[in-house]
C-alpha cells in the first residue's frame, strides 16, 4: 500500500468552537481513516453535532487544524481565509446528511439528487439523470423520482437526502443524528442504507442514538461530554469494556 | 332620503371622459407598481444585507414610506420636492413619486420576508452540495420565496390602485378627479360617487380573486 492510501481521509487537530465565551466544541481531535465508519456518541448538549457542523464549514471554528482528504485549513478565531468559493468546493466533497432532511420541497425526489451534479459540478442533464435515478435505486425509491418530498415518509425523505449527499462523490459523509426525527418504525430503512455504505466502504462521521446500532456497524468511536473528548478508539474497545464513570452512565440509559 | 329621484343617466352625460380617466388611473397604477417592484426587490435586497451600514439607511427609507401617511407623501413630492431641491419636476412624474416610493417600501418588506420566512435548514443544506451563496439563492431560496411573495405582492398592488384615488389632490385627472368635477357639473354626487366605486369595484374584485386563489395555492 502506497503513503497516499494509508494517510487518514479526516484528521481533527483540537479543533475548537465557541460563542463568545460559551465553548461548544473544546480541543477536539480525531482521525477518521479511509472507509472507517466512525460514530460520535454523547448526552444531548455535549458539541457533537456542533463538531460535525464545524467539519463541514457550516459553523467556522474558532481555533485547532483540520484537514479532510487533500484540503488542510487552520483556525485562529479570525476570519477564515477562505473565499466563499473555495468554501463551497471544500463542501462539494463533504456530504451531509441532516436530522430535519431538509429536502427542497420545490424540487422532485429525481431533481433533488440531480441538483449538486448539475449546479455544482456542471454535469450534463442525461448523465445526471442516470447518477440521480441509480442512487434513488440505490437507497430503494426508485419508483418515488416524480415524487415531490411532501409526499414522502420521513424515512423515504431521509433515504433521498441521504442520495442527495451521495450524488456529490464526497469524500467523506457526515450523519448528523439522522433518524432522531423519524417515527421508530421508519427508523430502520434509513440504518440499512447507512449500513450498506459502510460494508462498501463509505468513510464517515455518524453522530447518533441509536447504541445498537453504533456497536453493529462503527469501526471506531468518539464519546463526548461538555465539549470535550472524554474516551475515543475502535469501537470494541470503547462500547465493549467500559471503564469510564461517564460513558458506563450514558450507555446504562440506552440498556434501560 | 325620502323622494330622492336617482339618475344615474347624469353620471354618464361624458362616457369618453370616463374612459380617459380610467386610462390615467389604469396608467399611474401599473407603472408606480411596476416602479415599486423595482425599487421593493432592490431595497429588500439590502434589507438583507451583512452590512450594518447598507441595511440602517435603506431600513429609514422604508420606514420613513410606511409610517407616514400616502397623502402627505404625494403632497411633498409635488408641492415640497421641487422647492427643496430646486428643480423643476414635471407635475404627472411629481405626481407619481410619492405613490412610487410607497409602492416601493411596502414591497421591500414583502421581499425581505419572503426571503426570511424560508427555513434555514434550506440553505444548510444547499451549501453542503457545494452551491455558492449566489446559486442557494437562485435555486433553492427565491423559487420558494416568491411563491409566498406573490400573494401579499397582489394584495398591495390591489391598495395601490385604489390609492391613486389620493393623486386627484394634485389635480391629476384620474377617476376620482374626473369624477368631482362632474359632481360639480351635474350636483349628482351620490351617482357619480357610487358609479365611481362601482368602476374600482369592477376593476380590483377579479384582482382580490387572484390574491386569494394564490393564497390557497400551497404546493410547497
Amino acid at each position: 500500500m502506497t503513503s497516499e492510501r494509508e494517510a487518514p481521509m479526516v484528521e481533527i487537530d483540537r479543533l475548537c468552537k465557541s460563542y463568545g465565551k460559551l465553548a461548544a466544541v473544546k480541543d477536539v481531535t480525531l482521525t477518521v481513516q479511509r472507509g472507517e465508519a466512525h460514530f460520535i456518541i454523547g448526552p444531548s448538549g455535549c458539541g457533537k453535532s456542533t463538531l460535525l457542523r464545524c467539519v463541514n464549514l457550516l459553523e467556522e471554528p474558532t481555533g485547532g487544524r483540520m484537514r479532510v482528504g487533500k484540503i488542510a485549513m487552520q483556525f485562529d478565531g479570525r476570519r477564515l481565509p477562505m473565499s466563499a468559493r473555495e468554501q463551497a468546493q471544500y463542501r462539494a466533497r463533504v456530504g451531509m446528511v441532516f436530522q430535519q432532511f431538509h429536502l427542497f420541497p420545490h424540487m422532485t425526489a429525481l431533481e433533488n439528487v440531480m441538483e449538486g451534479p448539475r449546479t455544482v459540478k456542471r454535469i450534463p442533464y442525461a448523465e445526471a439523470r442516470t447518477i440521480a435515478e441509480g442512487l434513488l435505486k440505490k437507497v430503494g425509491l426508485a419508483e418515488k423520482c416524480a415524487a415531490y418530498p411532501k409526499h414522502l415518509s420521513g424515512g423515504q425523505a431521509q433515504r433521498v437526502a441521504i442520495a442527495r449527499a451521495l450524488a456529490m462523490s464526497p469524500e467523506v459523509v457526515l450523519f448528523d443524528e439522522v433518524t432522531s426525527a423519524l417515527d421508530p418504525e421508519l427508523v430502520g430503512e434509513v440504518l440499512a442504507v447507512i449500513r450498506q455504505l459502510t460494508e462498501e466502504g463509505m468513510t464517515m462521521i455518524v453522530v447518533t442514538h441509536e447504541m445498537a446500532f453504533a456497536r453493529e456497524v462503527a469501526n471506531s468511536v468518539t464519546f463526548m461530554d461538555a465539549g470535550m473528548v472524554v474516551e475515543q478508539g475502535p469501537a470494541a474497545a470503547v462500547l465493549g469494556n467500559v471503564t469510564n464513570p461517564r460513558l458506563e452512565q450514558f450507555l446504562r440509559r440506552f440498556r434501560a | 332620503m325620502p323622494g330622492y329621484q336617482w339618475d344615474f343617466g347624469k353620471a354618464f352625460l361624458h362616457p369618453d371622459l370616463w374612459l380617459t380617466a380610467l386610462t390615467v388611473t389604469l396608467g399611474y397604477a401599473a407603472a408606480t407598481i411596476f416602479c415599486g417592484l423595482i425599487i421593493g426587490v432592490i431595497a429588500g435586497m439590502l434589507l438583507l444585507s451583512r452590512h450594518w451600514f447598507v441595511r440602517v439607511p435603506v431600513s429609514g427609507f422604508v420606514q420613513v414610506f410606511r409610517c407616514t401617511p400616502l397623502l402627505i407623501q404625494i403632497i411633498w413630492f409635488y408641492y415640497a420636492l421641487p422647492v427643496a431641491i430646486q428643480v423643476t419636476i414635471p407635475a404627472w412624474l411629481a405626481a407619481g413619486m410619492g405613490l412610487t416610493f410607497y409602492m416601493g417600501a411596502f414591497s421591500a418588506e414583502i421581499f425581505r420576508g419572503g426571503i426570511m420566512s424560508i427555513d434555514k435548514g434550506q440553505w444548510q443544506a444547499a451549501k453542503a452540495i457545494g452551491m455558492l451563496p449566489s446559486q442557494v439563492m437562485r435555486r433553492v431560496v427565491l423559487p420558494q420565496a416568491t411563491r409566498r411573495m406573490i400573494p401579499p405582492f397582489v394584495n398591495q398592488s390591489v391598495l395601490q390602485l385604489k390609492n391613486t384615488s389620493l393623486l386627484s389632490i394634485v389635480a391629476v385627472p384620474d377617476l376620482m378627479y374626473t369624477a368631482q368635477v362632474f359632481v360639480s357639473e351635474t350636483f349628482r354626487p351620490l351617482e357619480v360617487y357610487t358609479s365611481l366605486g362601482v368602476i374600482y369595484l369592477i376593476i380590483l374584485y377579479p384582482l382580490q380573486k387572484l390574491a386569494k386563489r394564490l393564497e390557497r395555492r400551497d404546493d410547497v
